[in-house]
């Protein structure tokens, strides 16, 4: 069935695909590595974060075994890590606090936010908005090239004597400028890829408003799109903020600046390997005899500045889930995006608001409790739009035609996960709570029903969605099901009980806990999760395993596999460079399903209105809407 | 692209992709000293002493020179772009490379104080102030050298027999010089001019 409907209307297709082959001969290295295609530069996205999708989750599991099992040696490969990393097998303290702050910083940095951003801002927006590509493609590889060697660089880390950066992903003074090698590495790639982030943004802001296909009016465009832009916005305005912080840090690490240094503080070991030459020699003299050290600096300003960026990064890392979850559950309830300007001026709101709010990461470091009230309330107000949202979201599924793709499952979960993550966001916005569960797993808990469980089941979701269009072959559904049915289950059991560890005190940093008689009830709870967590990180071996058996196995993608009616789905199953072989001209919004005076139950954005005045068919969908 | 569709249209808002996206990054790029200026304010107001005493020691003279050096630069680079437009080929090339030679004496003047500063044994490390006059200033150079580069390409184009004729992209180049322009001219008072007048 799905085959007909794209046949129908996609009579005149074939043709024109087929010369696109020889227009474009181009060498492997210009067509693979170093295109300007956006859909080559969104899998090279898509492949990098996988991988460090991997990375981080081990990292995880040597934690996970470390609090299930501190002091033994972790099963099958403890004895085989450097001695730097182990002792007995067992990891050590020094290298558990780096792998907490590298899993952290490689799950927010090198995957969410490129397989948010960069994999999908990539991939959707000029299909979406039915253009070629990007207004700068230059730029946008550039974009991606810096991904690669900044993630090596923060990996790189391990493999000085002092280790990777161990300061928390959060990097906070004085701990950070005072710490080895390993910080510099990652305060220097942390620099790059936001640099990366911010050259995607502009671009994606350019070809929104520059390259959108005729007629297609901005609220025209679907939500994954406007999720996107204002997404690009928050890169825009926030990520030169951290890029600021981060060039302090690093004079404070080298120069013994003191932007975010004390008075008084004697730090021991500044280790300077790195770098030398006489300007360093220099201040390391003046060091040595105390001569003309400042002080004067604010540990907390750094807190501010990383807040200002790092707050907004929690909807960097959100937002285009939302809007993919809006696109996959309008077209799989068969039914109109309920709301749809509601949900884009929610976007706009929880955008604001994101960036009014960061102080709520400190309600503990010693602020003005008056300035505290205030951050708690204006995070507190956030619970509004996100509400808007979860409520429209329900309202488009309520008495929908439900199809339980793969997608769709993973945008319900989605829905599920992130109604637990948002409230207990609710609770830590509340300051007093906030005192109690400060620093504990309650915060981890949290932090990972939003980012696991919101962003991640979106991109899933995602991935679902538009794989057939990236390489026009269908995904396996029932390896799909599968996949999420292991991971929205281990997810949960690995994940939920850590509110309840947090409630119990345990701290979210610590490396043996059970010094602590209070966490030693915890034990048997953390090895449950770590059982949980082995299973749950296993569990995405299923999503590769299906990526490389539908590439070679997989039925070929019909255009428009799931009958929606974005413009991505009006190009070739598996388009070239330039994306589309036919004109496109936009006619209405991107939700119109269920028309009622149409046989098919879609009707997509470029297909010409025939027989019926237009005017009949957007005054019936406003009604609709407004039901 | 290839089989003559029209998705490459015009620019929706009739500004080229090049220009709009620059003001775009500028956006970002206002964010960036923001960052530097916020924690100016910050650790100015708990070190108010040593901010102001430290100030004094900065030579306004030579800042006072620099800006007129980087607003002449602003006017050159405007009237390169006019040129380029009207076709004056001549006058363009005049005219960017008088902006060049702006920016090297902006440079020049920049290495002069600072090494006079580091004659009196001041460095980025001797107190809070001087490192954000370091930092911030530093930063601000880094960005004339980066406009320079660009711009020294189109004026080498420019001699050659195929000259230069994209005046979209040197208005483009020209927005940002502007905006160091621009943020010098924050720079100036808020490092230079705020001292106790006693």
């Amino acid at each position: 069935m799905q085959t007909a409907i794209a046949h129908a209307h996609d009579a005149h297709g074939n043709a024109a695909h087929g010369d696109h082959a020889h227009h474009h001969d181009v060498s492997f290295i210009r067509k693979y590595v170093f295109s300007t295609d956006h859909k080559v530069i969104a899998k090279q996205f898509m492949l990098a974060s996988l991988l460090f999708l991997f990375v981080g989750g081990f990292f995880a599991l040597l934690i996970r075994w470390q609090l299930a099992y501190p002091g033994e040696a972790i099963p099958l490969i403890g004895n085989i890590l450097p001695d730097t990393w182990v002792s007995d097998g067992a990891v050590t303290a020094n290298f558990y606090t780096q792998l907490l702050s590298l899993h952290g910083t490689v799950m927010i940095f090198y995957v969410i936010i490129p397989l948010a951003v960069g994999m999908f801002g990539n991939f959707c927006i000029p299909l979406m908005i039915g253009t070629d590509d990007m207004a700068l493609p230059k730029l946008n590889m550039f974009s991606f090239w810096l991904v690669p060697p900044a993630g090596l660089i923060l990996l790189s880390g391990f493999f000085f004597d002092s280790g990777a950066a161990a300061a928390g992903w959060t990097g906070y003074p004085p701990l950070g400028p005072s710490s080895g090698a390993g910080q510099t590495t990652w305060l220097i790639s942390l620099f790059m890829i936001g640099f990366s982030s911010i050259m995607g943004a502009t671009n994606y802001l350019a070809t929104i408003v520059n390259k959108r296909a005729k007629g297609l009016q901005f609220f025209q465009m679907p939500l994954t799109v406007w999720a996107l832009m204002i997404t690009a916005i928050l890169i825009i305005l926030g990520t030169p903020v951290l890029a600021a912080a981060i060039s302090m840090q690093l004079t404070d690490q080298y120069l013994h600046t003191s932007f975010f240094m004390p008075d008084n503080l004697l730090v021991g070991a500044r280790d300077n390997s790195v770098l030398t030459g006489a300007f360093i020699q220099k201040g390391n003299e003046l060091l040595e005899h105390k001569q003309l050290l400042g002080g004067g600096g604010q540990p907390i300003l750094w807190q501010h500045l990383f807040w200002f960026y790092s707050h907004p990064a929690v909807y960097i890392m959100i937002l285009p889930g939302m809007g993919i979850v809006s696109d996959v559950l309008a077209t799989f309830a068969r039914k109109p995006l309920y709301g749809y300007k509601a949900m884009i001026f929610a976007i706009m709101a929880i955008a604001f608001l994101g960036f009014v709010v960061w102080g709520h990461h400190m309600f503990q470091s010693g602020m003005n409790p008056l300035l505290g009230t205030t951050f708690m309330l204006s995070t507190i107000v956030i619970a509004v739009p996100s509400a808007i949202k979860i409520f429209n979201w329900l309202g488009t599924i309520w008495r929908g035609d439900i199809r339980f793709t793969a997608a769709n499952l993973n945008a319900l979960a989605f829905i599920a996960t992130f109604i637990i993550g948002g409230l207990s966001g609710v609770f830590m916005a509340s300051a007093p709570v906030d005192i109690y569960i400060h620093d504990t797993y309650f915060i981890v808990a949290h932090i990972h029903y939003v980012l696991f469980g919101g962003a991640l089941f979106a991109i899933f979701a995602g991935i679902y969605y538009w794989f057939p269009k990236m390489y026009g072959k269908m995904l396996n559904e029932s390896l799909g099901r599968k996949h999420f049915y292991w991971s929205f289950v281990f997810f949960n059991l690995t994940f939920y009980p850590m509110h309840i560890l947090g409630v119990g005190g345990h701290m979210r940093r610590i490396y043996n806990p059970y010094i602590y008689e209070f966490l030693q009830q915890f034990q048997p709870m953390n090895q449950f999760i770590t059982f949980a967590a082995i299973i749950l990180g296993f569990s995405q071996l299923i999503l590769i395993f299906n990526i490389f058996w539908s590439l070679k196995y997989g039925k070929a993608a019909p255009r428009n596999p799931w009958q929606a009616n974005t413009l991505e789905w009006a190009a070739p199953a598996h388009p070239g460079h330039g994306n589309f072989d036919t004109d496109i001209q936009v006619y209405r919004g991107p939700y119109e399903f269920s028309v009622p005076s149409r046989t098919a139950d879609f009707y997509p954005q470029w297909e010409e209105p025939q027989g019926q005045p237009e005017e009949v068919v957007a005054k019936d969908s406003h009604l609709r809407q407004h039901a | 692209m290839s089989s003559g569709l029209s998705l490459a249209h015009e620019p929706v808002s009739k500004v080229p992709h090049g220009k709009l996206a620059m003001w775009i990054f500028l956006a970002s790029e206002i964010m960036f000293f923001t960052g530097f200026f916020g924690a100016f304010i910050v650790l100015r107001n708990s070190n108010l002493e040593l901010f102001s005493h430290s100030a004094g020691e900065l030579n306004k003279w030579l800042a006072l020179l620099n800006t007129f050096i980087l607003i002449g630069s602003s006017l050159t680079m405007a009237l390169s772009i006019l040129n380029l437009e009207k076709g004056n080929t001549g006058k363009f090339k005049l005219f960017l490379g008088l902006t060049i030679l702006c920016g090297f004496g902006f440079l020049i003047v920049k290495t002069i104080e600072y090494s006079t500063k580091f004659g009196h044994h001041i460095f980025p490390w001797t107190n809070v102030f001087f490192s954000f006059y370091f930092l911030m200033t530093g930063f601000h150079a880094v960005h004339v050298i980066a406009g320079m580069i660009p711009m020294t390409f189109m004026f080498i184009k420019a001699f050659t027999k195929k000259g230069y004729n994209h005046p979209v992209k040197v208005e483009t180049l020209g927005l940002y010089w502007h905006f160091v322009d621009l943020v010098w001219i924050f720079l100036f008072p808020v490092l230079y001019l705020i001292f106790p007048s006693h």
